[in-house]
């Protein structure tokens, strides 16, 4: 809402500056978004007038005026096409400085000298018109300075409202609540009914009572729309941020402003019949104002005739039925629509038009019959006409109920944290338009004013308490609360460690968006189709992950396009899968790796990291957590076949390891070996609690052994027959050589492995050992075929 | 004896010649073992009458000792050399960088959200999760935004079908944290929200925080004190904060929380909207079954990127999820 500081002056007047003035309303919870002068800064300019204006005899374009200021009269050249003997302007004299410090001089146009300069809206900066010159009305006093005739020592106020505050979407409104801040009386307009100068009355039939539960019409005879808004009223529109249109849409939006109830006027010669409220029926159409043709739902609410529609309600008009300089009678509305009804109605049509914004938020619904005296004695003013009785249709039944609420004091004292002095409370109730109806033992009973929706409850007349005693004079004490032990599992480690654990790693943690491009979605995993938005911002970002993968990898392309060769990411957060009618939201934990393992530095490091770096990443992390996960050969759509690890804990899939398919990584446009895993964090944070076991005091033995086995035998099959057959004094089985060449024959490698023994309560013989470690042999060569290296 | 005090000199010279242990051993052979040219002296001893030889020994001895000492010296002197010698030739440029893996780091989003949580977690606050793709009831209506309510305009929602969507802010959480259990509650509700928004100032996801409290004997004064004091912990420093009157459909009374942030150009406090708070709305426990006579509560609402922006100087909101790794790297 944007208004004129001058024109809430008039209503209250507090003894405060502009800024001290917008500082109190900001603080009072109508927000100043910000202020600007309503024109531009420039001196010297009065109200001049067109003597006479004649051809330039050496351009075609310019005119060569006679014009007076008030005391003399000089020449000046003019270009606008406007230019007339008789017209009154604005006249800046020689020695005026006009905006952007543009100072007028004596010149000479095309050989005519030119003492001055006529100016139009724009180049006094009230508007962007340049079409040409700002045209004053006839009575215009010649001489007069322009600042001082056009009221311009104002200043243009934008206050962002809360959708709560309807009640302030108008001059009234805004005047009240400076009237509360600062204890002032609020002075309104004289509005008077006007009697009626003859019978004929429009005839009103509302079918939707829920929708507008008040309807009132008045037939206005004989105006003359060719007769100009008052300077006065444009200029308060314009400062509004409203054009001036023609006399009787200018009349409605000031009394919009004024009194914040939103008004339509019809040629009464364009209704067919009479004036039908109702439901719109699916299919019917409508040329609004603004030219658009709209198809209507059935849940819009319409004025119609007894043909068509005419009007989307509490909207915008419809085109047909609008006034014309041809109007010759007017039917005039003012009504109280239903916000419900009217909610989502204007987007719905794409539209947001200063009544809907009002009506959806909720107009005061004792408003109209003031608005429409208003509105009849502004226009009679203007344009002239007859006016008709007022004819109103409502329904008790539908309009909102008249409201009391209970304050309590001791609730009021406890929610605000302190007490308010009673007559404090009932002068901030009284001002604010509340009704003190009932001293009750503990507070009171107010009405509630028509223009206030807002307040339903006890805590809304606490807010207005609070807010108009100043939210900043309230105490502030610490809250006090029971100083109880929750439970803490240990064996459960907070995100946060896992976090620091990966950046403690050279990780570099990534955030990318929960939506992705299905595109590269599909390339990732291609058996999972991610939820798609309905109303997505654009087509890359148009379904929900399926896994963080997508995110990373676009993260990745982004960094290698920016000279990134070394890239380290890991991200938490959920992934979204629809399973059914469920939608599944998994919490994960995921990384890419690519590049060297270590950075590039003097002695080696450029090494690029491999699956082995990564996976024992990996195993420090779960010997972190506490917890046993296996590493088995595994497939994943995204993966390379041959370097993939399925990782299993208890017997439970907990995620994935592996490089990415290289088919994947050209299509995605990417460089090097990429590798990537995914878990599932819920599946891996709880661990266990160390449990203490006693350390022997007796010697360990190691053996090593190195056996030529096929390269298809996995170490994993190999430890286990192993461990078999080591006994249960085993106490560790490290590989610590892996070997593959010519040498061993095809299809061969070796391993080198140590074991180790210690018994807890004695020393081991060399027998028992040598007899352990002769069956971990035969046992390798059994049942997996290896042969002791020589 | 005349000889004597030659060959001392010839000893003590080829001494301080010698350049290696070696050579200094081969002179104490040379001058002082069994056969040496000093030793040798004392069988000139019989050629001597009796009363000469204790005076003559005497010569022989000192001029021993006075080889001896030198070679001792020498030796030290040596070994020092020897031992200065292999430390010089071990020695590297310290100057040059280390090895091995470098420090990662946390996203400053992330990491601002931490701060928070440890900051709460001080007061006592628990740390709840829940559902980013959340049902219409938890995200708007149990929070007293019925379907026709102007405040949703101020949401701009993400929809999957008419009842189901992304969440647009945190507070359904606290809906769902006051569903499962009972009074009184400590909370906070990090997590990702998402508004169909995308410009030089939105993107469509963002993090809040939102924090809860429920007791009996609750105020909005509780609230201030709350505010004041994580703002001022979160930022190090004995910010100005003002509480100015504002909307939200789950809290009444509500306010917007302003920090002093510089100085306007008039000298005047700049303030910047930082958050907004109020008391838990009497028809936000009904939903959850509390009973508002029994208990009150406030509740608050930050978004993270926008503390984290202020925190660390960044202009530009979108750069958070860009993931440039030049960007990330400089909060670690």
């Amino acid at each position: 809402m944007k208004f004129s500081e001058q024109w809430l002056r008039e209503w209250v007047n507090p003894g405060i500056g502009s800024q001290e003035l917008m500082d109190q309303i900001t603080m009072a919870g109508l927000e100043v978004d910000g202020f600007e002068p309503v024109a531009g800064e420039f001196t010297g300019v009065v109200v001049g007038e067109v003597l006479s204006a004649e051809p330039h005899p050496d351009a075609d374009k310019l005119r060569v005026c006679q014009v007076s200021d008030g005391t003399r009269t000089v020449q000046v050249v003019c270009g606008a096409p406007n230019v007339r003997a008789g017209l009154k302007v604005p006249f800046a004299v020689v020695g005026a400085v006009l905006p952007g410090d543009f100072k007028i001089k004596k010149a000479k146009l095309r050989g005519q000298p030119s003492e001055g300069m006529l100016c139009s809206e724009s180049e006094l900066g009230l508007s962007d018109n340049h079409d040409g010159l700002m045209e004053l009305p006839e009575d215009a006093p010649v001489g007069r300075d322009l600042v001082d005739y056009l009221k311009l020592n104002d200043i243009a106020i934008d206050v962002d409202l809360t959708p709560n505050r309807a009640d302030c979407l108008s001059i009234k409104g805004l005047a009240r609540e400076v009237g509360v801040l600062n204890s002032l009386p609020v002075a309104a307009p004289e509005i008077e009914p006007v009697a009626a100068v003859h019978s004929e009355v429009p005839d009103i039939r509302v079918e939707a009572p829920k929708g507008c539960p008040r309807y009132l019409g008045r037939i206005l005879r004989n105006v003359n729309l060719q007769a100009e808004t008052p300077l006065w009223m444009k200029e308060r529109l314009r400062r509004s941020g409203i054009r001036s249109i023609d006399a009787a849409v200018d009349v409605t939006n000031y009394v919009m402003l004024e009194l914040g109830q939103p008004m339509h006027a019809f040629d009464r010669d364009e209704i067919r019949g009479g004036i039908v409220v109702r439901m719109a029926e699916a299919g019917e159409t409508l040329v609004l104002l603004d030219g658009q043709n709209v198809e209507l739902t059935a849940d819009t609410l319409i004025i119609a005739d007894h043909e068509k529609p005419i009007a989307i309600a509490g909207i915008m008009g419809g085109e047909h039925s609008g006034v014309s300089e041809k109007t010759r009678d007017l039917v005039l509305e003012s009504a109280y629509f239903d916000p419900i009804t009217l909610a989502g109605k204007a987007r719905h049509y794409g539209l947001h038009t200063d009544a809907s914004h009002r009506f959806e938020r909720g107009v005061d619904y004792r408003l109209a019959r003031e608005a429409m005296e208003r509105a009849t004695q502004l226009l009679m003013d203007i344009v002239g006409g007859e006016p008709g009785e007022i004819v109103e249709v409502a329904s008790d039944d539908h309009l909102p109920e008249d409201r009391t609420i209970d304050l309590r004091e001791q609730r009021l004292a406890d929610v605000l944290g302190m007490a308010i002095h009673r007559t404090k409370v009932e002068e901030i109730l009284t001002r604010l338009g509340l009704h003190i109806e009932k001293l009750l033992r503990d507070g009171w009973r107010v009405s509630v004013p028509s223009y206030r929706p807002d307040l339903a409850i006890e805590e809304d007349l606490i807010e207005e308490v609070g807010r108009i005693y100043g939210y900043n004079n309230l105490p502030v004490t610490e809250p006090f609360g029971s100083l109880g032990f929750r439970p803490r599992e240990e064996g459960r480690r907070p995100v946060s460690a896992i976090r620091n654990y990966f950046v403690n790693r050279g990780y570099q943690e990534a955030i990318t968006y929960s939506f992705v491009d299905p595109k590269v979605q599909a390339l990732v995993d291609p058996g999972e189709e991610g939820i798609a938005l309905a109303n997505p911002i654009s087509s890359d970002l148009s379904v929900m992950r399926t896994t963080l993968w997508t995110g990373l990898l676009k993260t990745v392309a982004y960094n290698q396009n920016r000279q990134q060769p070394r890239i380290r990411l890991f991200e938490t957060g959920l992934r979204f899968r629809q399973r059914g009618e469920r939608i599944e939201q998994r919490p994960m934990l995921a990384g890419v790796v690519v590049g060297s393992q270590y950075p590039e530095n003097w002695a080696n490091g450029r090494r690029g990291a491999d699956f082995f770096d990564v996976k024992g990443e990996l195993e420090g992390l779960f010997r972190l957590l506490g917890i046993e996960v296996r590493f088995l050969p595994g497939h994943h759509p995204a993966l390379h076949p041959g370097q993939t690890a399925e990782l299993v804990r208890d017997g439970e899939s907990v995620g994935w390891l592996g490089t990415l398919h290289p088919q994947v990584q050209k299509n995605l446009e990417l460089n090097g070996t990429i590798l990537m895993f995914e878990l599932f964090l819920d599946s891996i944070v709880s661990g266990y609690v160390p449990n203490f076991k006693e350390i022997s005091k007796f010697p360990e033995v190691r053996r090593d052994l190195a056996i030529i086995i096929g390269s298809e035998v996995a170490f994993a099959d190999v430890e286990r027959v192993a461990r078999k057959h080591a006994g249960e004094y085993l106490t560790a089985l490290r590989v610590f050589d892996v070997y593959e060449g010519e040498s061993l024959g095809e299809g061969n490698r070796s391993l080198a492995l140590s074991l180790f023994w210690q018994h807890p309560e004695r020393t081991l013989n060399e027998d028992e050992v040598h007899s352990l470690f002769n069956g971990v042999i035969d046992a390798l060569r059994d049942e997996l075929g290896a042969t002791l290296r020589s | 004896m005349e000889n004597l005090e030659q060959l001392v000199q010839d000893g003590l010279r080829a001494v301080a010649a010698a350049d290696s242990l070696q050579a200094l051993d081969q002179i104490r052979v040379e001058y002082l073992g069994k056969k040496g040219v000093i030793t040798q002296q004392a069988k000139t001893l019989g050629k001597l009458s009796p009363e000469e030889r204790p005076a003559a020994g005497q010569k022989i001895n000192e001029a021993k000792g006075q080889v001896e000492r030198a070679i001792n010296a020498r030796r030290v002197e040596l070994e020092t050399a020897a031992i200065e010698a292999k430390l010089a030739s071990e020695t590297i440029d310290v100057t040059l960088p280390g090895r091995g893996q470098d420090l990662g780091g946390l996203h400053p989003v992330t990491r601002t959200l931490q701060r928070i949580e440890e900051i709460f977690a001080q007061a006592g606050y628990t740390v709840e999760q829940g559902p980013e793709i959340e049902d219409d009831y938890h995200n708007f209506e149990a929070l007293n935004i019925p379907g026709h309510h102007p405040a949703r305009a101020m949401h701009d929602t993400f929809y999957f079908n008419p009842g189901t969507l992304l969440r647009t802010h945190t507070s359904p959480v606290q809906i769902r944290t006051m569903e499962a259990g009972k009074p009184p509650f400590r909370m906070i509700c990090p997590g990702r929200v998402y508004r169909c928004d995308s410009d030089m100032t939105h993107t469509p996801m963002f993090h809040q925080v939102e924090g809860l409290l429920v007791d009996r004997n609750v105020s909005f004064a509780d609230l201030k004190s709350t505010i004041e004091a994580f703002l001022r912990v979160f930022f190090e420093r004995d910010l100005k904060v003002r509480f100015r009157p504002s909307y939200f459909p789950f809290t009444e009374p509500s306010a917007e929380v302003d920090i002093e942030w510089g100085r306007e150009p008039d000298g005047s406090i700049r303030w910047l909207e930082i958050m907004g708070c109020g008391m838990v709305h009497p028809k936000v426990f009904e939903y959850c079954g509390i009973d508002p006579e029994e208990y009150r509560g406030f509740a608050f609402g930050l978004g993270a990127e926008r503390l984290a922006m202020l925190r660390y100087g960044v202009k530009d909101l979108r750069m958070f999820f860009e993931n440039d790794l030049r960007f990330l790297r400089q909060f670690r």
